[in-house]
């Protein structure tokens, strides 16, 4: 190395040492250009539409359930759910304060909730607000806080129909009744579409469309919802008079099948989840199963009319008013002495029940509770249906005969109970029940008795509603009812207890051409009434009232009627 | 006026020389990069106007600042050199007592009127301070002026380390090197430099701040954060490399104009134009940042007298040191310091200091021959 001297230019090595860390550095950033460009163009490509890229689902409609007028029971209606990136929303604290207000929420919490769940890419802040609290959100533009479209099931009847519609999870699937029985009918599929986003997540554009959303489609019901709410009304009216535990009914279109109207006591709001509770979202009527007492009677009858062996007019001796089969004593309130079938009913005799069964063959009597829909499911395809209890006859006991034959030692829910008792009054042919129309749900009617046995029956049984029998309060007015009380005493720990009853009535109107049939089950009835001519019966009188004439069924039991015509059985159609 | 019309180049230059002493080269080749810079910040900003209304003043201020420094004969800088460089010392010093905080940092001065960080001014009043000092002395330099130059390194270096600026401290202790080397340093001693330095690292990292440890290390393995620290450079990978060979046309950047790419009409702005114009645009871009620097390096290596040969050395590389550092620091080869991409990135300070820089480069050139008499 030399001097250098003024002038001269830089020595030549130096020059080329400076040229070539030139050469190399520009080098490098062309190499760096072509890895990154070309190498890994394919890599980095696909990295930044994962970043820009989402996948978006559109959310699609649950179908309404309506009545079968078209009223709405349930509808989904649109609402807003704020979710957020954790690890971006923390990064604008004045914006989780602004949220925190506009959620009602406390912003400590909300942000010690975030700060718990800071390794996830997505956390829920509120489900379901209201579309205007959504767009107040939307306005904060907070970094990392989205919304997305959701629907709410909302029951314009709330505790009404609670029952029979059951209700939906939040997001909306089918939880219970019959949300949960049609899921796949009312649920629409979810679609999606792939959309641009920035890095705020916001969507700029979409790309694509994977798939269209599809609405779930509508399911119409077989309940009238102006009977509905008079059932309702009238039973949990009864339910608090009687300070009872609870209560069942159930209103069937006789010819169809159909069912009109069911409620339950105690029931809850399915548009609130706080009060969802298992002892209230039970829809009794369906799913549990209780002892029918004498309401059975009817079934022991028409088992001795359908052997040939007994008609109308055949006698039974049921003095002194009390016997013993086995261990156990059957009795009646008193002696009614020498009656006949109609008095049996009519009088509710325990003792010509349990004599009448006992000269019955096993087989026979099971055949035909059997066919009335005892023992199995209706079928209805409400999810949890009981079938209740009706043991196989090889196995009955002479005492089982005896006391099944007015109703202890089966079991069977009130659904069931309702749907024999159509048959009864469809002329003996039953017409499995259901909540839909025919077309969604249609199963073979079948006969189950003859024409009649089931018309003699049906007529012994107005004598239940007349004034000498155990229902004079569920006659109405203008009609003629038939029906049959029960008063069942509930089984306790040991043994049947005694203060502790069901109230039943069953029962159908217009007399003359049953149009209506009806099964109401008061659980309980704490008060001095508890027999089911006291308590049930009269709920019985009101809804059927009520139904009948909604349902804008002609009157069989008019004075001017009466005179003119008599009280003749119209010929079926 | 100065006589500078023999010169070779054509009628036109020698006009705009005679009128301007402006360098045609190297006026024609900035003005390309500049051209391209807004291309290019149009996109990046987003066609936001405001953004490009005050990039074009500063544009314009930088012009005229490169036109006037360009009319002022260089003796008379070599002349001011050193109050120039003390002047900034001082206000380094004012900074660190008075200056603003922004960002965690004092770099900021307020003027009243305008506000201005003395550490860029360093850039330029560093070589110029070198240059000078060398220029009075006998070359290659002995120890005892190296440590000298030492010294008038180290000061401000470490004023503005202490800011704490440490991009713009390596930056501004680069172009200081950079005229200690071009002066002939001694090979065994830049060696033995260069070893110190390497050995100096550990006490570095000793001394650095957090958030700078964090930055290399996040260039080493940017994935292991890719939320945080990494996400700079890992967002400015993909968008490069979404570019391909041809990139996605002007305006259809979606990395950049998504918002994914942080920084993206700033620091980061080179990968706006990588990822539209691909690896195409990337070369062109390249070749004429290349066309310039090495003009800086013909007027240097034709410049007469040592304060010229030095400074426009000097500002040449380090002018090539800022391409290189803020390509090498978006496409992942360097750890992220906040430099510019010259010319093209948003930003005021550093578009004044390089055409002022320019400005000298185009006095050297054009007063040379009227020195040489």
């Amino acid at each position: 190395m030399k001097m250098n001297e003024r002038g001269t230019t830089v020595k030549p090595w130096r020059r080329t040492f400076v040229l070539a860390a030139f050469a190399f550095a520009f080098a490098t950033v062309v190499v760096r250009g072509v890895d990154l460009q070309v190498l890994q163009q394919d890599f980095l490509r696909s990295e930044g539409e994962a970043r820009q890229l989402r996948v978006v689902s559109l959310p699609a409609h649950r179908g309404m359930i309506t009545d079968r007028n078209g009223e709405p029971l349930a509808m989904s209606t649109p609402v807003d759910t704020v979710w957020a990136h954790p690890g971006k929303a923390l990064t604008d604290p004045q914006g989780l304060a602004a949220l925190a207000r506009v959620l009602e929420m406390d912003a400590q919490a909300l942000r010690r909730r975030l700060e718990r769940r800071a390794g996830r890419e997505f956390v829920y802040l509120r489900r379901h607000v209201t579309p205007e609290t959504g767009r107040q959100v939307a306005a904060l533009e907070i970094p990392g806080v989205g919304l997305q479209r959701e629907y709410h099931r909302y029951y314009p009847f709330g505790e009404v129909t609670a029952h029979v519609l059951g209700f939906t999870d939040i997001d909306d699937r089918g939880l219970a009744g019959l949300e949960l029985a049609f899921d796949d009918h009312l649920s629409g599929q979810v679609g999606a579409k792939r959309v641009l986003q920035d890095r705020h997540g916001r969507i700029i554009r979409d790309v694509e469309s994977i798939r269209p959303a599809r609405p779930g489609k509508d399911l119409r019901l077989t309940i009238d919802q102006r009977i509905q709410y008079l059932a309702y009304r009238e039973l949990k009216a009864a339910v608090v008079a009687h300070g009872a535990r609870g209560g069942s009914l159930v209103l069937l279109d006789a010819r169809t099948g159909g069912i009109l109207a069911m409620a339950n006591q105690p029931s809850f709001n399915p548009n609130n989840r706080d009060t969802l509770q298992p002892g209230r979202t039970r829809n009794r009527a369906v799913t549990d199963s209780i002892e029918p007492g004498s309401t059975m009677k009817p079934f022991t009858v028409v088992a001795a009319l359908e052997s040939g062996r007994f008609g109308p007019g055949s006698q039974l001796e049921t003095g002194p008013g009390y016997f013993r089969v086995g261990e156990a004593l059957v009795r009646d309130h008193r002696n009614y002495g020498t009656i006949d079938l109609r008095t049996l009913l009519v009088k509710s005799s325990n003792v010509g029940a349990a004599r009448l069964a006992l000269k019955l063959e096993p087989r026979r009597l099971w055949e035909t509770f059997y066919a009335v829909g005892f023992g199995r499911r209706t079928g209805s395809g409400f999810p949890g249906e009981a079938h209740g209890r009706l043991r196989d006859f090889l196995y009955w006991r002479e005492v089982e005969q005896a006391t099944m034959a007015f109703g202890y030692g089966l079991s069977v829910s009130v659904l069931q109970l309702a749907q024999a008792y159509a048959a009864l009054a469809n002329d003996g042919v039953l017409v499995p029940v259901h909540f839909t129309p025919d077309e969604v749900s249609y199963r073979e009617p079948r006969r189950v008795m003859s024409q009649a046995t089931a018309r003699s029956v049906v007529r012994m049984l107005e004598g239940v509603v007349s004034p000498e029998g155990t229902a004079s309060r569920a006659a109405v007015e203008g009609y003629r009812v038939a029906g049959k009380t029960g008063t069942a005493r509930k089984l306790g720990s040991d043994g049947y207890a005694e203060g502790r009853h069901r109230a039943l009535f069953a029962g159908m109107a217009p007399a003359s051409d049953p149009r209506l049939v009806m099964v109401v089950m008061i659980d309980e009835p704490a008060g001095e009434e508890y027999y089911g001519g006291q308590v049930a019966a009269p709920v019985f009188s009101r809804v059927m009232q009520g139904a009948l004439r909604l349902m804008d069924i002609p009157p069989d039991d008019l004075p001017e009627l009466r005179t003119v015509s008599g009280p003749e059985r119209r010929a079926p159609a | 006026m100065y006589d500078a019309t023999a010169g070779q180049e054509g009628t036109a230059g020698r006009l705009l020389q005679r009128l301007l002493h402006l360098d045609l080269m190297l006026a024609a080749g900035l003005l390309l990069v500049l051209a391209l810079g807004f291309v290019v910040l149009y996109s990046a900003s987003g066609g936001n106007p405001d953004m490009l209304y005050r990039q074009g003043v500063r544009a314009a201020l930088g012009l005229t600042v490169m036109l006037v420094l360009a009319r002022f004969p260089h003796p008379h800088l070599c002349q001011g050199s050193p109050w120039i460089y003390f002047l900034v010392v001082l206000s380094l010093l004012v900074v660190m007592f008075f200056g603003q905080v922004s960002n965690g940092a004092q770099r900021w001065l307020d003027l009243g009127l305008f506000r201005f960080q003395p550490s860029e001014l360093m850039k330029l009043a560093m070589p110029m301070m070198l240059a000078w000092y060398f220029s009075e002395r006998p070359l290659p330099p002995r120890p005892r002026e190296l440590a000298v130059a030492g010294v008038i390194m180290a000061v401000p270096v470490v004023l503005i380390a202490r800011q704490p600026d440490l991009g713009t401290a390596l930056l501004v202790a680069g172009s200081g090197l950079v005229v200690i080397f071009l002066a002939g340093i001694r090979w065994r001693i830049l060696m033995g430099l260069a070893a110190a330095g390497l050995a100096m690292v550990p006490l570095l990292w000793h001394f650095m701040r957090d958030y700078q440890r964090q930055r290399v290390l996040t260039l080493l393995n940017p994935e292991s954060d890719p939320l945080g620290a990494g996400y700079h450079i890992i967002q400015s990978k993909i968008a490069i490399g979404s570019g391909g060979l041809y990139g996605k046309g002007w305006l259809n950047g979606t990395q950049s104009q998504l918002e994914f790419l942080p920084e993206r009409s700033t620091d980061f702005i080179f990968a706006v134009f990588a990822e539209e114009f691909g690896l195409f645009g990337v070369l062109v871009l390249l070749a004429l940042y290349l066309f310039v620097i090495l003009r800086g390096l013909v007027i240097a290596a034709r410049a007469q007298d040592t304060y010229a040969r030095l400074l426009a050395g000097s500002l040449s590389c380090t002018f090539f040191i800022y391409v290189f550092v803020n390509m090498g620091m978006v496409s992942g080869l360097l750890p992220v310091v906040g430099v510019p991409l010259p010319l093209v990135s948003y930003g005021g300070t550093s578009m004044v200091t390089l055409m002022a820089a320019f400005g000298m480069l185009m006095s050297i050139q054009s007063h040379r021959r009227l020195l040489a008499r």
